[in-house]
């Protein structure tokens, strides 16, 4: 730290420029707040870095994964549980931070889900349906998130209208349709694109589920069918099936992005609008009352610390980095696991992942033929959407099957067990069985418990020399006996598919660990509520302690849903847009009471 | 002589960590992924410059024998009879070395990723990490780990044949190979063989299945053998094509003279 200096004040800095920070700084810079928006990455965009001449290359991109933070600048430390020492997770795991602006919304699938209404008040549901002895196992930590789907339901709206999600809906105003997922909220309009094609992969699944009677429906995604304008006034142009998309960016402007759905409009539109890239904030500043902070302190590129003072401060980075933050900041009290009491590191959760890899004969899947978000799912075994009373668990899964990619580095493991790993026998094999390989994977529920949590590190540190953050974390046995029971399904699924060969996966069998990459899903750590004793943030996203703080992004999701995370949190950061444009920037002070 | 014939010579025999780093440095312009770029900062407005950054890709490797850190010969022997035997020259396709895995590896060792720019190395090491990740952690680098491991390999095979791995008979080569694959094989004490061929297998399909820009995959050999059609961008014309067998010529990263 060789200089310190000090910026002109401004309304909002946002910190963490992906999905929850530039659509914070969009809205709030449409408000005509004077913003500054931070990140710790480099300026990244479609062109020049991943034009369709470098965008279609697996090596770079998936396997040496080039567009993620590296674990060497940030990590964390894991460990099952509270008895145990810490280890440093060194490589690549589940935690993938976005590596420059953008975030994880550079890189990501695009799967771009609505939650089920049952996921935001697990705990009331679970207690009128089942009794309260579910609800509370002596593990399990439910607690409701202090709104109801139908009070997101316009955020969620407007988040899809800017990403132009290409689905069909399943419910519209509470009318049921057979095309869609008869099992999602209502929606109050269609999806702003058509749904994609059904590839080959998706149509075996869906003539299977469908003949056993289940429902299934094409997975809405932010890889959009047709050309669409935004309602920022940001082009997007159809999705051509290339399969380089999760992992990738986009050389088409097909998947929606910060860089393609919001930079455009947030830079061009608003010269109030400023980027500090390669800047990582290190703190948030508390004033002297303790109740309110008075802006960040960041590390420039040169090295030097620099204090952005500000009256409105968002913490949009990643769920892992917000909490951090918190700790490192000292706003609201550090959760005890013992106690369960404090509010900051509380609900980790993940995603409950098992399922199925099959084998089929003499197919031509085509797997090169794909999109990021692109696959068929049922929802049938998803949240509450089934009987749990004669069942030991609550929650379920999606089960989808994907028409996403062909890579042929990361498809060589995927080979029926027992086939040699290298020699002429793993070429025959390969050669047969990359244009035969599918896979059923249930994106289930995951529950927080007690002794599950986010501490900083007493050992490990970053290169400021800061600690890293510490995971303890398990699955709950309510979620190991929900993998179980949607692995069972997955295989009866396979079977009706008519798959030559079927290998069930279950990865909440084995203890949890953050090296193996069942999800990059993490939740948690800084959860919304409506009580001040769990949560550590408002239904707005604000701080209960400090009222000009506003946390956004998957850290508030007291609880995970069987689904992928990116819609929920983009609605909930343009909630906290609209609570800050409509009654914070005229009133400051707390939105709701305690 | 050439600076760089005299370190290659010196590599042969003794190579010092220090050497290899200057040599390294001084072949190598590009950073670590890890590394701020020296772009600027600051930025208000969209940016209408069109440049290629920094960050780009390593050039366009070159093929045949010029090693940059595989610079042992007895180790390029070793290593190329080790891929050969991983992905053997059959019905199915070319082996590992016709393809150019040898010149991808390293040309990979070389870069970031041989200096493992993107791991968390710090300590202190646990004994427990692996136990407790379910995974297999390195502090190592892949550069450190292949010479290490070629060692052992090398001295393992004086004690147990009396003969270098690259003179035996492809049926005791794949003995061995399995045996480290299964852990049944120890190769010293220090060294975990069964991480070390996985390393090994990784790389050696990355070569085969990767862009030909990275050096390995030559002519698309490994993408023709499983039918994957490469570099394409636009498949709009065939998705109605369900289960159909569609015949397409892959095209690759490399330009086209």
């Amino acid at each position: 730290m060789t200089t310190r200096r000090t910026n002109p004040k401004v309304d909002a800095v946002i910190v963490g420029f992906g999905w929850a920070g530039s659509l914070m700084a969009a809205e709030l810079s449409r408000a005509n707040m004077n913003v500054v928006a931070i990140d710790r990455g480099p300026w990244r965009d479609t062109f020049p870095d991943t034009p369709l001449t470098a965008d279609p290359d697996e090596l770079r991109w998936k396997t040496r994964r080039e567009l993620l933070a590296p674990p060497h600048d940030t990590t964390l430390t894991m460990r099952n549980t509270l008895d145990q020492t810490a280890v440093p997770q060194r490589d690549f795991g589940i935690s993938e931070l976005g590596g420059g602006v953008g975030g994880q919304g550079f890189q990501w699938a695009g799967m771009a889900w609505r939650f089920n209404p049952w996921d935001f008040r697990v705990r009331s549901e679970t207690i009128q349906r089942y009794g309260m002895a579910r609800a509370e196992d002596g593990e399990l930590q439910l607690q409701d998130w202090g709104i109801t789907y139908a009070e997101l339901e316009p955020d969620y709206d407007r988040w899809e209208q800017i990403a132009g999600v290409a689905g069909q809906a399943g419910n519209l105003r509470g009318k049921l349709t057979s095309r869609g997922n008869p099992f999602e909220g209502p929606r109050s309009r269609e999806y702003p694109t058509p749904k994609l094609k059904t590839l080959r992969m998706m149509e075996i699944f869906n003539k299977a589920t469908s003949e056993m009677g289940l429902h299934p429906f094409t997975i809405p995604c932010a890889n959009v069918s047709q050309a669409y304008v935004n309602p920022l006034g940001v082009t997007m142009a159809p999705c051509t099936y290339c399969g380089f998309c999760s992992s990738y960016g986009c050389g088409n402007y097909s998947k929606a992005s910060p860089q393609t759905c919001v930079f455009p409009a947030l830079l061009n539109n608003n010269p109030n609008f400023r980027l500090i890239t390669n800047a990582c904030v290190t703190r948030v500043n508390k004033a002297a009352d303790g109740k309110s902070v008075t802006g960040v302190t960041y590390i420039d590129q040169n090295g030097s610390e620099v204090l952005q003072p500000a009256d409105i401060i968002c913490l949009t980075a990643f769920q892992m980095e917000n909490v951090r933050l918190m700790l490192l900041s000292g706003i609201s009290k550090p959760y005890d696991p013992l106690t369960s009491e404090g509010v900051v590191g509380r609900n980790f959760s993940f995603q409950t992942v098992s399922g199925a890899d099959l084998w089929f004969e003499e197919d031509h899947i085509n797997p090169f033929i794909g999109a990021g978000g692109l696959g068929s799912q049922i929802d049938d075994y998803n949240s509450d959407n089934f009987d749990h009373s004669s069942l030991d668990f609550i929650g379920g899964a999606g089960i989808l099957t994907l028409s996403r990619d062909g890579t042929p580095i990361a498809n060589a493991n995927k080979l029926p067990p027992g086939t040699p790993r290298w020699g002429s026998g793993f070429k025959r094999a390969y050669s047969n069985y990359y244009q035969n390989y599918g896979v059923l994977f249930n994106q289930g529920t995951s529950m927080p418990i007690k002794r599950g949590y986010l501490d900083l590190d007493p050992t490990y540190k970053d290169p400021f020399g800061l600690p890293l953050l510490r995971l303890t974390y398990d699955y709950a046995r309510n979620d190991r006996a929900m993998a179980t029971f949607t692995m069972n399904r997955a295989i009866q699924i396979g079977k009706r598919m008519g798959a030559s060969q079927i290998s069930a996966f279950n990865f909440a069998e084995k203890p949890f660990t953050t090296a193996i990459g069942a999800s990059n899903h993490t939740i948690g750590g800084a959860v919304m509520g409506a009580d001040p004793t769990s949560s550590a943030v408002n239904s707005h996203l604000q701080s209960w302690d400090c009222h000009n703080v506003f946390v956004v992004g998957a850290s508030a999701f007291p609880n995970n849903g069987g689904y992928n995370p990116t819609g929920t949190v983009g609605a909930l950061a343009l909630r906290a847009a609209r609570a800050i444009c409509g009654n914070y920037a005229r009133k400051p002070g707390a939105l709701q009471k305690g | 002589m050439s600076r760089n014939k005299l370190l290659l010579q010196k590599g042969r025999f003794n190579m010092k960590r220090r050497d290899v780093l200057t040599l390294i440095g001084a072949l190598v312009a590009a950073g670590p992924i890890g590394c701020k770029p020296a772009c600027g900062e600051e930025m208000s407005g969209y940016p209408t410059g069109t440049d290629s950054n920094k960050r780009s890709p390593l050039k366009s490797i070159e093929h045949g024998g010029f090693r940059k850190a595989l610079m042992d010969d007895e180790d390029v022997r070793t290593l190329k009879a080790v891929f050969d035997r991983l992905i053997p020259e059959d019905q199915f396709g070319p082996s590992a070395s016709k393809v150019g895995c040898l010149d991808f590896l390293d040309a990979q060792l070389t870069g970031g990723y041989g200096e493992a720019s993107t791991l968390y190395r710090e300590g202190p090491e646990q004994p427990h990490e692996e136990q407790m990740l379910q995974k297999a952690q390195f502090i190592a680098t892949p550069r450190e780990r292949y010479r290490a491991g070629l060692q052992a390999l090398r001295a393992y095979t004086l004690e147990t044949d009396s003969a270098s791995f690259a003179d035996l008979p492809p049926s005791r080569q794949d003995e061995i190979l399995a045996g480290m694959e299964q852990g049944t094989i120890k190769l010293g004490t220090a060294l975990d063989a069964r991480a070390f061929f996985e390393l090994m297998l990784t790389n050696v399909r990355e070569g085969y299945f990767a862009d030909p820009y990275y050096g390995g995959n030559k002519d698309m050999a490994g993408w023709k053998m499983i039918g994957f059609p490469g570099a394409r961008y636009d498949y709009r014309a065939y998705t109605d094509r369900t289960g159909q067998k569609l015949n397409l010529v892959p095209v690759s990263l490399v330009p086209k003279n």
